[in-house]
């Protein structure tokens, strides 16, 4: 029954009971009287009938009047409360109750707005509390991956299906460099966010190490990591170090592995190294041992005192060759194998100049001496300790300084074939070979630093060798410090580093969760697949009549993210003229294509760079046309999953006359930039697509199967180009 | 009876002094300078026993001490070893291919004779 039915009942009731009790009593009394009585009564009361209605009427109305603002009180105040009550639990928490009615509701609505208000902090509080530990994780993880992109060593993290979740730059530049692409994909169609480690390592060999880990966790090993060492395809030798990745889940005391870090070390020069050692240990040993076999055996035949003449010059003859054939052979070894006789002390390379540097700042902050540069050769490497050399510099600096009153000091850096020079020069007196010898000898102590190292240890940890040296002409002097010289390493590194202007994307935690689906792709949601968005520009509109690709851009997207970092960006030789109209639209001249390679070398790494992936496009028709014209040619397909960013506007704006990608950038708020070039066009259709995705599940579209449906349902999709 | 020596070294260095040695201990020497002539020696000259150099061209030392241990009628030869491969993997394995003693360069040439007497049942 409703509020209002029940009002209009109670006051019904109410009206009712009254007249029936007025009613009920005049029956009653009437009842009681004596016939005469009631004959005397009766006209009196006969002409009052309507007076007595009246006064019935009246009983009732005020029975109702009475009875209304009871019901209002009872029963529509505490509905109205109930209402409010709701709004508050319901949508709005900010919502307070207005204390109306008996005082009994005041209070009762007073108590409920206490409550709604600690319920209110309540949530706050635990609204602070998720924001702040997902700010938190949030910052680990950017902590991570910035402790990652500094590390020396390379690190891929993947999850169990060998998907990569993270990688740092020692990692990607690695790759960069087992590539055997042209320079598009710089390594990125090997290394990539989503991507499987497995186009690097064998499968089987990533399996093996994962179940010796298991077995290791199972024994509960202290250290359940494992070690392989693998070639490249491009011959290069790498050590891997295999350590798991695990996680607790509820419910179980042990934890389970969910993924796996890989540490990857170029160990090819070292190899290189050690098999060099080898050859040279060998050639000491066994090539000694023959040589001094026929040194001894003719030795002891001299003994024999009835030698002739004729046969002991033949043993003396022995001797001679073979002493002399010991000698060359022991200059030699030591000459080829120099390198590798170095003591095995760690030493870092480093550019000369930026030794030099340190060594500079360190002279003038540690010990307030003036420093300055002669001759420094800017191409020179050392391979140095260079916390250890630098404090032998500067202590040798400080001697000078307190003993010699040197007020200044300078600094020499030349290179002599595999060594380098590094000199630290001053002017006056030079000291007696005895004060550099204890200089020498004394461990190390200046300005308030202290060390139980000796320069000689120092010197000796380089393998190097010290003097002092004067110029007697210039009357100064200095102490030349002999140390390795390194190979220059390539400079890749600092340009890499700096090409970036914002940190990229090299990590993806959340694809931690994603297995490996095994039903289709067509069944699993946008949101959760890897895409390749890519454009071409063309020599013209009709592959089927000669036009060429001469351009590919494509960009990465991986758990909803656009990896900008992750792009491949190629220009590609047509094999044929270039017209000049076509140059218009794209900018590309006829000589920006020369030298650039041919389709049959770029499509195979643009084809590896979106394996594993859905293709997406705008006008992607047009686009696939061209990359299927040259399947027969090249034997390469491209088979997976295309979306169209075009038919997906159509489906999401029907009634919008434009599809064309500067159309929908406007109505999707996506800013262009750099238009026209493959990449930015790749990468504006990227963002476009991004946006397309909560609006396509809106409409209930949000499986890969149920987009392409959509999308093959469009008007547009029915025109063949 | 005079017992036949077979040298099979390819250092000539070596070999002048051994020949020397040998002749001098009264044992009738023939040389061989690489692993084919010394197996084709063997066969024709049937030496009592081989100083076998491991390193030789065209045949190294183990397989000729292999074909000869393959051979019945050279069964027996004596063959000492003497090489400046000197692990003990490489010990063991001219042991294995059939040889009867093995002397690791350099060595003594008072030694390499007793041994040589020994292995031929020679009072020293």
């Amino acid at each position: 029954m409703s509020l209002k039915s029940r009002q209009a009942l109670a006051i019904l009731s109410a009206c009712v009971l009254v007249v029936g009790v007025l009613a009920a009593a005049g029956i009653t009394v009437w009842r009681d009287f004596s016939p005469y009585e009631r004959e005397v009564l009766e006209p009196i009361l006969n002409p009052r009938l309507g007076l007595l209605i009246m006064i019935g009427l009246v009983g009732a109305g005020a029975a109702a009047v009475m009875m209304k603002s009871f019901v209002q009180e009872n029963l529509a105040a505490p509905a109205m409360l109930a209402d409010e009550l709701g709004l508050i639990v319901g949508t709005d928490p900010a919502r307070r109750l207005k204390p109306t009615g008996s005082p009994e509701l005041q209070r009762i609505a007073e108590s409920v707005n206490l409550l709604a208000d600690q319920r209110r902090s309540l949530q706050e509080d635990v609204e602070v509390r998720v924001r702040e530990a997902r700010l938190s994780v949030e910052e680990e993880r950017n902590r991570l991956a910035a402790l990652m992109s500094e590390l020396n060593q390379s690190v891929v993290v993947c999850n169990l299906d060998g998907r990569i979740l993270l990688y740092n730059n020692r990692a990607r530049l690695q790759f960069k460099a087992l590539s055997d692409a042209p320079t598009a994909a710089g390594g990125g169609e090997i290394i990539g966010l989503g991507r499987s480690i497995y186009m690097v390592f064998e499968r089987n060999l990533i399996v093996h190490a994962l179940e010796s880990i298991q077995e290791r966790i199972r024994r509960q090993s202290a250290q359940p990591v494992a070690n392989f060492v693998t070639t490249t395809r491009a011959g290069q030798l790498l050590r891997v170090q295999m350590a798991p990745v695990l996680s607790a889940v509820e419910g179980e005391t042990e934890s389970t592995v969910s993924g796996f870090v890989l540490m990857l070390d170029n160990i090819t020069r070292n190899f290189e190294a050690e098999t060099k050692r080898d050859q040279m240990l060998h050639s000491l040993t066994e090539g000694s041992r023959s040589s001094l076999a026929n040194l001894r055996a003719a030795a002891e035949m001299l003994e024999y005192p009835d030698l002739d003449t004729e046969l002991k010059d033949r043993f003396l003859k022995v001797i001679r060759d073979e002493v002399q054939g010991m000698s060359s052979r022991l200059d030699e070894t030591a000459n080829t194998f120099a390198d590798s006789l170095k003591t095995r002390w760690p030493l870092d390379e480093m550019l000369g100049a930026d030794l030099v540097a340190a060594a500079q700042r360190r002279v003038e902050k540690k010990l307030g001496l003036p420093t300055k540069l002669e001759d420094v050769d800017p191409d020179v490497w050392v391979k140095v300790d260079s916390f250890s050399l630098l404090q032998a510099i500067s202590y040798l600096a400080s001697r000078l300084s307190d003993e010699f009153e040197v007020r200044e000091v300078r600094f020499r850096l030349t290179s002599a074939g595999r060594l380098v020079h590094l000199d630290l020069i001053w002017s006056g007196q030079a000291m007696s070979t005895e004060t550099v010898m204890s200089w020498e000898l004394e461990p190390m102590a200046f300005a308030g630093e202290s060390s139980p190292l000796t320069v000689r240890d120092v010197i000796a940890r380089h393998d190097g060798e010290m003097w002092l040296q004067r110029e007697k002409t210039q009357h100064r002097a200095f102490f030349r410090l002999l140390l390795p010289s390194a190979t220059p390493q390539d400079q890749v590194d600092a340009s890499a580093y700096l090409k970036q202007d914002s940190r990229p994307e090299y990590y993806d935690f959340d694809l931690f969760k994603q297995t490996e689906a095994s039903h289709e792709l067509d069944d699993r949601p946008l949101a959760e697949l890897a895409f390749t968005v890519f454009d071409t520009e063309t020599t013209g509109l009709n592959p089927s009549e000669g036009d060429e690709i001469i351009q590919i851009g494509a960009t990465r997207i991986v758990n909803g993210k656009l990896l900008k970092s992750e792009s491949f960006d190629q220009l590609v030789d047509p094999l044929r003229e270039l017209p000049e109209s076509s140059t218009k639209i794209h900018g590309i001249t006829p000589e920006m294509l020369l030298g650039q390679p041919p389709m049959s070398k770029v499509l195979p790494a643009f084809h590896a760079f979106a394996e594993d992936t859905v293709l997406v496009a705008h006008n992607a028709a047009f686009d696939m046309r061209f990359l299927q014209l040259k399947e027969e040619g090249t034997g390469i397909r491209f088979a997976q999953p295309v979306l169209d960013t075009l038919l997906l506007s159509a489906v999401i704006h029907p009634s919008q006359e434009s599809h064309r990608l500067e159309a929908i950038c406007e109505r999707m708020g996506v800013n262009i930039m750099g238009r026209h070039t493959a990449i930015g066009d790749a990468i504006v259709t990227g963002e476009v697509f991004l946006r397309m995705i909560p609006l396509l599940a809106e409409m209930g579209i949000r499986t890969l199967g149920e987009a392409r449906r959509a999308s093959e349902k469009t008007y547009y999709a029915r025109v063949k180009y | 009876m005079t017992k036949k020596i077979l040298i099979a070294d390819d250092e000539q260095n070596i070999v002048i002094s051994l020949e020397f040695l040998m002749k001098r201990e009264g044992f009738i020497v023939c040389i061989a300078n690489d692993g084919q002539e010394a197996l084709d020696l063997v066969r024709s000259e049937s030496p009592d026993l081989v100083l076998l150099d491991v390193m030789m061209p065209r045949k190294n030392g183990y397989e000729v001490c292999q074909e000869i241990r393959a051979e019945p009628a050279l069964q027996g030869t004596r063959i000492l070893m003497l090489t400046a491969k000197g692990r003990e993997t490489e010990v063991t394995k001219g042991m294995a291919m059939g040889a009867d003693a093995y002397m690791t360069k350099p060595f003594s040439t008072r030694e390499l004779v007793s041994k040589v007497k020994f292995l031929l049942d020679i009072p020293a």
